[in-house]
Parts: C-alpha cells; sequence; structure tokens
C-alpha cells in the first residue's frame, strides 16, 4: 500500500480520531488523538495490508517557539513506523499540552518503546500511561528539569551528583 | 564473630537465611575494560547464571540533540562525527541526506558515488573494530592486533581524502568537502588487498576455531520476533535470518546500481553474527570496486607540464626547509589545499548556491562568489530549508541510522533527532543475557557493538 492510500484508509476507520494528515518530500504523516493512539497503533501492527513490525524511532517535538504554534499543544510525540514485510514507513504523531504531557504507553505493543519512552520522559517530560518503569534514560535521578524542551536554557549547570546510596 | 557472619551469609549456613543459598548482585561497570565506553550492567547471579539484569546508559551523554539546535545546519557536522566515532561518514551523510531531503535537492552523480565509496570503507572499518575487540576479549589478542593493522590501512585512505582519521566532518550538505585526490584507486586497491589477508588469517584463525566457536555458538542468541519487536536492525537481524538492509530495501545515493549480497544467518547467535560481520566487509569492499571503476568525472588533473605536483609532499618539503627550486614549481591547486578548486568543487557539490558553499578561488576572486559566501556563513543567513520535518535512513555500520529533522523556516534547525542504530540492541541486552553464564556476557556485550558516541548522544 503506498502512502497515499494508507492515509486515507486511516481516515476512514478512524474517522474524526484522525485530526490531520500530510505528505512532506515523500513522507506520510497521520496526527491522531491521545484517545485513539493506542487503537491506531495495534491496527496498524496487526492489519496484513500495513503489518508495522517495527517501530523504528520514538520520540517528541516542543513546539513551544515554532512561529505559528506557540499556542497549540506544546508536545508532538512522534512515532516512526516499519514494515518488514511492504516495505514502507508511515510517521504517526499525538499532540499533548504541556499541563496534561501524558501519552498511552506502546511498551506491550513493540518492547523497544520501553527505552524510547524512558528517553522521551527523560528530555521532554512526557510521562507515558502504564509503563512499567519510567525512568530517566540518559540523565541521571537528579536531574532537575527536561534538557530538550525550548525553554531550558543550554549553558545551565547543574551539580553532579552520584547514584542514590 | 564478622566472619561467622559473613561466612553465614555467603553459605547460607545458620538461622539467618535458612534457604542455603541466595542470589549476589554484581555490577559490571561504569568502568570496566570490556564495556567499551562507559556503560553499567547490574546483574543479579545465582551462582554463575545471570537471573536479572539491568543495563543503566547515559554517561556519555553529550547533548547531541539539543547542540544541534543552536548552531547553522552545516555546523552540527563535526557533531555528528562524534555519534559513531568508529564509522563518522556514515553519520555525516546520514544527517546531510536528511538537510537535503528537507530542502528537495538533490546532489551529483559523483557525489553519491563518493558516499557510497567512503561509507563501504568506514563500515569494514567498524566490522573489524568490532570483531578485532570482541576476539580480544575472549583472549583471541593476535586477532585484534591483525585486524587494527587493516583497519590503519583503510584510515589512512580516509586520511587521504578527508585530511583526518577520526574527527573527519567531510559531508556537506549538498555535497563533500573534497574530491577523491589523485592515485585514489591504486591506493584503495592495495589496502583492500592487504585487508583481504587480513580477513583470510582471520577466518583461519577463528571461524573453525573450537575455543571461539564454544564460547561464541549459542550464546546470546535472540529469536527473530524478538529481535524485530526490539527494532534491532543490521548485522544483529540479518544474524537471525531477516534479509533486512536499507540499502536493499530503500536505495539512497547509487546502491541500486551495484551489485551485493546481504548475507544472513539463522540462529542470531554471537557465532552468527560474527559470520555476517566477517561477510559484510567482503560485500563491502566488492561494492567499493564497482564503484570505484564507475565512477564519472575521472581524477582531478594536478600536473604540471607533466610533472604530478602533490601537495603534501610540497608541504613537507617547505617545513624541512628544503625550499630550493620550490618556487619553480607553481601550484596549481587551489591556496587551501583542499582538493576543491572549481572544476572539482563543481563535480561533486550540487549546483545550489542557497546551500553550496562557493569555492575559495570565487569568493576571494569575485564579488558575487564574497557575497554568496556571506550569505551562508553570517549568523541569521545560511542554510534555510522550507517548514517542515523529513525522515531519512541510511544503512549504517551497526543498523538503521536515522535522522528525523524539522525545519522552522530559520536557518537553524528545530530538532535534530538521531536514531542510534546501536540503541534498541541495547534495550534488548538484558534478554540476550539472562540465563547465561555471567563470563557470557563479554562476547555478548562485543557482538552488539555498543558504541557509545551514538548509544547517549
Amino acid at each position: 500500500m503506498d502512502g497515499a492510500a494508507m492515509l486515507a484508509e486511516l481516515r476512514a476507520r478512524f474517522g474524526s480520531d484522525v485530526v490531520e494528515t500530510h505528505e512532506h518530500r515523500g513522507d506520510h504523516t497521520a496526527v491522531v488523538t491521545r484517545e485513539a493512539l493506542r487503537r491506531v497503533l495495534a491496527w496498524c501492527r496487526d492489519e496484513p495490508s500495513l503489518a508495522f513490525e517495527m517501530l523504528t524511532d520514538l520520540t517528541a517535538v516542543d513546539y513551544v517557539k515554532y512561529p505559528g504554534r506557540q499556542d497549540g499543544p506544546r508536545f508532538e510525540v512522534v512515532y516512526h513506523l516499519y514494515s518488514l514485510t511492504h516495505n514502507h514507513r508511515l510517521r504517526l504523531k499525538v499532540r499533548v499540552d504541556e499541563d496534561d504531557a501524558l501519552v498511552p504507553t506502546a511498551v506491550d505493543l513493540w518492547p523497544i518503546a520501553d527505552w524510547f519512552e524512558r528517553e522521551v520522559w527523560d528530555m521532554f517530560g512526557v510521562r507515558f500511561a502504564g509503563h512499567p518503569d519510567l525512568r530517566r534514560l540518559l540523565m541521571y535521578e537528579e536531574f532537575v528539569g527536561h534538557p530538550l524542551r525550548k525553554d531550558y536554557p543550554i549553558d545551565r549547570r547543574q551539580p553532579l551528583i552520584g547514584p542514590a546510596s | 564473630m564478622a566472619q561467622t557472619t559473613q561466612r553465614e551469609f555467603m553459605l547460607g549456613e545458620g538461622s539467618g537465611t535458612g534457604s542455603g543459598s541466595q542470589n549476589l548482585r554484581v555490577g559490571v561497570g561504569p568502568a570496566h575494560p570490556a564495556m567499551h565506553g562507559i556503560i553499567r550492567i547490574t546483574t543479579e547471579l545465582d551462582g554463575e547464571v545471570i537471573v536479572k539484569a539491568d543495563v543503566e546508559i547515559g554517561y556519555l551523554h553529550r547533548a547531541f540533540e539539543k547542540d544541534c539546535e543552536e548552531g547553522g545546519y552545516n555546523n552540527a557536522i563535526p557533531f555528528t562525527d562524534r555519534l559513531n566515532y568508529v564509522s563518522p561518514l556514515i553519520n555525516n551523510f546520514g544527517y546531510c541526506a536528511a538537510v537535503e531531503k528537507l530542502l528537495g535537492i538533490g546532489v551529483t552523480e559523483r557525489c553519491k558515488y563518493i558516499r557510497v565509496i567512503m561509507s563501504e570503507i568506514s563500515r569494514i572499518c567498524d566490522h573489524l573494530t568490532c570483531i578485532g575487540a570482541s576476539a580480544m576479549e575472549l583472549g583471541a589478542f593476535t586477532v585484534f592486533l591483525y585486524m587494527i593493522k587493516a583497519r590503519e590501512f583503510l584510515w589512512e585512505l580516509v586520511e587521504d581524502v578527508t585530511g583526518a582519521r577520526l574527527t573527519i566532518s567531510y559531508g556537506r550538505v549538498g555535497g563533500v568537502k573534497a574530491d577523491l585526490p589523485d592515485g585514489f584507486a591504486e591506493r584503495t586497491a592495495k589496502a583492500f588487498k592487504e585487508t583481504r589477508e587480513v580477513l583470510d588469517e582471520v577466518h583461519r584463525l577463528l571461524t573453525g576455531n573450537r575455543i571461539f566457536m564454544d564460547r561464541m555458538i549459542g550464546v546470546g542468541a535472540l529469536s527473530r520476533e524478538e529481535t524485530i519487536a526490539y527494532a534491532i536492525t543490521g548485522p544483529l537481524l540479518r544474524a537471525a535470518g531477516v534479509p533486512y538492509d536499507v540499502r536493499r530495501a530503500q536505495p539512497y545515493d547509487v546502491y541500486d546500481r551495484l551489485e551485493f549480497e546481504i548475507p544472513t544467518q539463522k540462529d542470531g547467535d554471537n557465532y552468527s553474527r560474527y559470520l555476517v560481520r566477517m561477510a559484510e566487509m567482503e560485500q563491502s569492499m566488492r561494492i567499493v570496486e564497482q564503484a570505484l571503476a564507475m565512477v564519472p568525472g575521472g581524477p582531478i588533473n594536478v600536473d604540471f607540464e607533466g610533472r604530478p605536483v602533490d601537495p603534501a609532499w610540497y608541504v613537507d618539503r617547505g617545513k624541512q626547509g628544503k625550499t630550493e627550486g620550490l618556487l619553480l614549481v607553481p601550484i596549481t591547486l587551489s591556496p587551501n589545499l583542499l582538493g576543491s578548486e572549481r572544476p572539482a568543487h563543481e563535480r561533486i557539490n550540487a549546483h545550489d548556491k542557497r546551500v553550496v558553499l562557493p569555492p575559495k578561488e570565487t569568493t576571494y576572486g569575485s564579488i558575487e562568489g564574497l557575497m554568496n559566501h556571506f550569505m551562508l556563513i553570517m549568523e541569521g543567513n545560511g542554510i534555510r530549508p522550507p517548514r517542515g520535518e523529513a525522515y531519512v535512513a541510511v544503512e549504517g555500520a551497526n543498523g538503521e541510522l536515522g535522522f528525523y529533522v524539522v525545519s522552522d523556516g530559520t536557518d537553524r534547525p528545530y530538532r535534530v533527532r538521531c536514531r542510534p542504530p546501536c540503541l534498541p540492541p541495547m534495550a534488548a541486552l538484558h534478554r540476550m543475557i539472562e540465563g547465561q553464564m555471567v563470563a557470557d556476557l563479554i562476547p555478548t556485550f562485543g557482538s552488539v557493538n555498543m558504541i557509545g558516541g551514538e548509544l547517549d548522544r
């Protein structure tokens, strides 16, 4: 299935839960609502004509300083899916606000989401509901703040603290 | 008294523990000779068997993604060198390809071939290092020395082209820094001959070696399904029997015009990974040989009246004070000696003034060139892709290396995400080592080929 057909199928199946779809430079993207995210992800994995066996990447983007999007939902959590069977890719996104930065976990669908979600929590402060062990991945536990947020200054220094005894 | 307590604790004697044995927690790392960088594995042992393991990373975190947001698009290239520092060229090209996709530009034919050639040489270096280091950790020090010797031949090639060995910063958005030097094909042929001899020797030393096989076969195995579920790509996935390779599945540059095989194995254990890597090196050499035969444009002529003027020779003589006669030889290269003078520059870079810096002689010799240079270098100017986002995957030495770049229309990337190929296997490492002997942790960890620079970014 080519990208445009995939997006049409998603829209037909999930209706208003698909907020937006677009194609840019050959990459196909669908933005879905948080409520439908788990259903969409599970469907993408299990539907034989899509068969996205692989969650290639999971990351987030902080849009707080993006021109024209300062007032919208602050974070976008981005899922890059790849299908070994059909050799196609799809990008799914879900938008969340800063004061309600909570996304359902995908750990039970793809175990790799465990570390990816820990990294997103670490770097952006987006939490994942249902994650079994949401610890920081790259920074240390005592670190204050989330460094990849746009309002975290690059030159801020924090004391290095050893592991908790 | 204290000794009795310890004895009771260790052997389970007396009334304190009762069961007779209890698991022992052993921390491996962060600073351990076999930890290839810094990483910490907390293991829980029952005798010699690992019952439970927790992998802790992040000791080498250098804020790569945050740093990229602070400068122009080309400013991130030196940072990408330091992701996978054993094959930095692939990182360079992956990042450049992502920005080029965002801009909607292509690169010239010759540049595509150069990228393929340099990527494959890097891949061989990476596999040599991986196998050499894992063999050394099993006691086969000879193999390590042989492999590092072969890597040295290849790094000399890299040095010839890029001017550096490790932090090469050779890729540019829209092209590469400089053209291939004269005589590169011959030197590559020579280096490959040496490398093949080394690989042959290593094959005879390791592939049928009883000790090596006993330590590797059936160790650290991961099933095909689990490998896929953990999004593991590269040699580890191919060792589990899935012939997925970005170069074949979604060809970039000129991989669709080159003939090569994708080696696979069935078992997904350490020995299969070793065999896949050994076979891939041969395939990479095949690719480079084909690409060198097909590369259009031919070498750049820097001869003067039949006499080849090698700038390195010229500079070396000058440094030694042997200047007599030298001034009679006019240099036909550009003053920066980069191999990037005007004719070469046009062959290896995209013809797009909004993206690619002009050659130095144009910058210094004409007002248009100077303005072009200024518009790309000065703060607030530079490469400005239209708003949007792009994800590009290339086949890194450890698997799919992805770059996801978001542009807000200014001269700085809004977000650069690197999808490190060795993060998924590290996330699955506890699945590979649990239930195995503690001594097998080291070869399994070696077969994953973790590179701290790209894992922690």
